[in-house]
């Protein structure tokens, strides 16, 4: 069995989400790597988009900036920040895959302060495009590590968008109907939503790990999937094209 | 009418009635003049203390440095920034702390590079009166403005305490009864954008992505260009399909070559992540980063005198290599 470290499972687990011929815009980060591991693997006619207006490229390495030159290398378009959120608020564009500072049960990211507003513990970046992306895409992934202070029971500031507080918030403050959080990819498992409930529940465990595992790292109550699956592990030749093409400075793999 | 249902508590720090916009524009000059000056006179004559600045580009990527190097140089304060898509452009000009109001959308962060120690400290400081947006919400503000109408609406936002601390409102659609969020238009007193290309009278191209930039061209009062290169107007006319931004938007044109250094320029150079990296390092330390600035902005007259301290020419040089992939020094194995 190949060697890897937790990003590297993270990331190529992120990776086989992204199924071939859809549409993804794509967050800073872990999300490129993801993007571009998926387009490097079984993705091939996966269509990436950037919101500062790249779109569909054909990625040579990752790109440090989604606005920065990669993103449009060898593309089909080089438009700009209302062409990529509009496509998406018309309803083309199937997920968009964002990291976050904190996540509770119902999806909700926190971008933008730790603690109070008006006077904060720390200030962040804010929303940047993930709010718009996260109420205009279809479906909603999440990439962040398992970590109590990440799965937190409530965010000091919802920022993004996920269930908000539960089923049919987001229809009833006006967001477009039937999206939302779909998957969160942690270094220990994929985690779904509940139909019902729209609570956060375990799928997937990777190798190492169980559900206790991920319970004793996460800030709020998990649910169950009705069977929870083992996540495969990666194989060598996902591992070969993150470290040698998608990765190679260890920008993302290295942390 | 449209039917208010909730309304975001942040401020608004700029009015957008539509009329007062188009008596300012109805008076905007458009004879076919040159504005060729340098970035100090641009500076000089169009970014004043207490106005509303906005800057183009992506934060690192094609974005005027030159500008907001000057707008420290000559201590401008008191201003409000359009902390929209803002990485490098708002670091510098956090460190010079020209602003003390703030339209927040990305704000201190450098990507997958991390966060700004200073810009942080600073915003953390309660020097700075603020309000949340997102990244297409300050778009859709812009391009309301470059319309010439008071706001427009997006399905965005609602729900989350973005909105909350916005100043967006939420209205029925007076057609299907939908919640929709209301954008407020916003006209930048001054706004400065590098492109690759503009002839004296502003006439401008940008190759690649064009982010926010051409709503942003319009919906300024004052708008300064920076430019890669400067090109007859002959060119321009040659081919007008290429014509991104017209020169009646323009105010100033100043011809800065590698003007997006440290940032990226599509096509023509890659973002030096050295440097960046420096300048994320150095601001841990606020005494440090005194000195840092003190020789790279304020101890510079101009931007060629810091482009000679980066590297120069030597440097460009690999960024060009790096921008083109081209991989210098090879061995063949």
């Amino acid at each position: 069995m190949a060697e890897y470290n937790t990003m590297e499972m993270m990331i190529v687990a992120a990776a086989r989400n992204l199924e071939d011929g859809a549409t993804v815009g794509v967050g800073t980060g872990a999300p490129c790597a993801a993007a571009m591991l998926a387009q490097k693997t079984h993705a091939p006619k996966l269509v990436i988009m950037f919101e500062a207006g790249g779109i569909s490229p054909i990625l040579p390495t990752m790109p440090i900036s989604v606005g920065d030159s990669r993103t449009i290398y060898r593309a089909i378009m080089a438009s700009g920040m209302c062409e990529i959120m509009e496509t998406s608020q018309r309803g083309m564009v199937d997920y968009t895959f964002l990291g976050g500072a904190q996540i509770d049960m119902y999806g909700n990211l926190n971008s933008t302060v730790i603690g109070d507003w008006a006077k904060p513990k720390a200030r962040l970046p804010g929303s940047g495009g993930a709010n718009d992306f996260a109420s205009f895409c279809w479906r909603v992934m999440v990439i962040t590590p398992q970590d109590p202070r990440r799965f937190v029971e409530k965010v000091s500031f919802i920022t993004t968008p996920g269930y908000l507080t539960g089923p049919g918030a987001r229809e009833k403050a006006g967001l477009p109907k039937n999206t939302g959080p779909h998957k969160v990819i942690t270094n220990m498992a994929i985690l779904g939503y509940d139909e019902e409930t729209k609570r956060m529940r375990v799928e997937s465990i990777h190798e190492g790990y169980a559900f206790d595992d991920v319970q004793k790292n996460c800030g709020f109550q998990l649910l169950k999937a009705k069977e929870i699956v083992k996540t495969p592990v990666p194989t060598a030749h996902e591992l070969e094209i993150l470290r040698k093409e998608v990765d190679p400075n260890r920008y993302i793999i290295g942390r | 009418m449209f039917d208010v249902v909730a309304q975001g508590e942040g401020p608004l720090f700029m009015d957008p009635d539509a009329d007062k916009a188009r008596e300012f524009f109805r008076h905007k000059n458009r004879a076919l003049v040159s504005k060729v000056m340098t970035v100090k006179e641009a500076v000089e004559k169009f970014v004043h203390d207490g106005e509303y600045l906005a800057i183009g580009g992506f934060g690192a990527n094609r974005i005027p440095t030159a500008v907001c190097h000057e707008i420290l140089r000559q201590k401008k304060k008191n201003m409000i920034f359009a902390g929209h898509t803002s990485t490098h452009d708002f670091q510098i000009l956090a460190a010079g702390e020209v602003f003390n109001r703030c339209d927040i959308a990305y704000i201190i962060g450098l990507e997958a590079r991390g966060l700004s120690p200073n810009a942080r400290r600073y915003m953390e400081s309660g020097k700075v009166k603020s309000c949340e947006w997102t990244n297409y919400s300050m778009a859709l503000r812009l391009k309301a403005a470059a319309m010439g109408v008071s706001f427009l609406p997006g399905r965005n936002v609602m729900g989350t305490d973005t909105f909350k601390y916005s100043a967006i409102k939420v209205a029925k659609c007076p057609f299907t009864g939908q919640n929709y969020s209301l954008f407020p238009a916003l006209w930048p007193d001054v706004s400065a954008i590098h492109v690759h290309e503009a002839d004296i009278y502003g006439n401008c191209r940008v190759k690649g992505i064009s982010i926010a930039d051409f709503e942003l061209a319009r919906a300024s009062k004052h708008l300064i260009i920076t430019c890669e290169r400067l090109v007859h107007n002959e060119e321009i006319r040659r081919d007008p399909t290429a014509t991104v931004i017209p020169y009646y938007c323009v105010d100033a044109v100043c011809e800065v070559p590698f003007g997006s250094y440290p940032g990226n320029m599509a096509y023509e150079y890659f973002s030096d992540e050295d440097h960046l990296k420096l300048w994320l390092k150095v601001e841990e330390d606020a005494g440090k980063f005194k000195e840092f600035l003190d020789k790279y902005i304020y101890g510079t007259k101009d931007f060629n005198e810091y482009l000679e301290l980066c590297g120069g020419i030597q440097r460009i040089n690999q960024l060009r290599a790096q921008e083109h992939l081209i991989e210098l020094n090879k061995k063949e194995s």
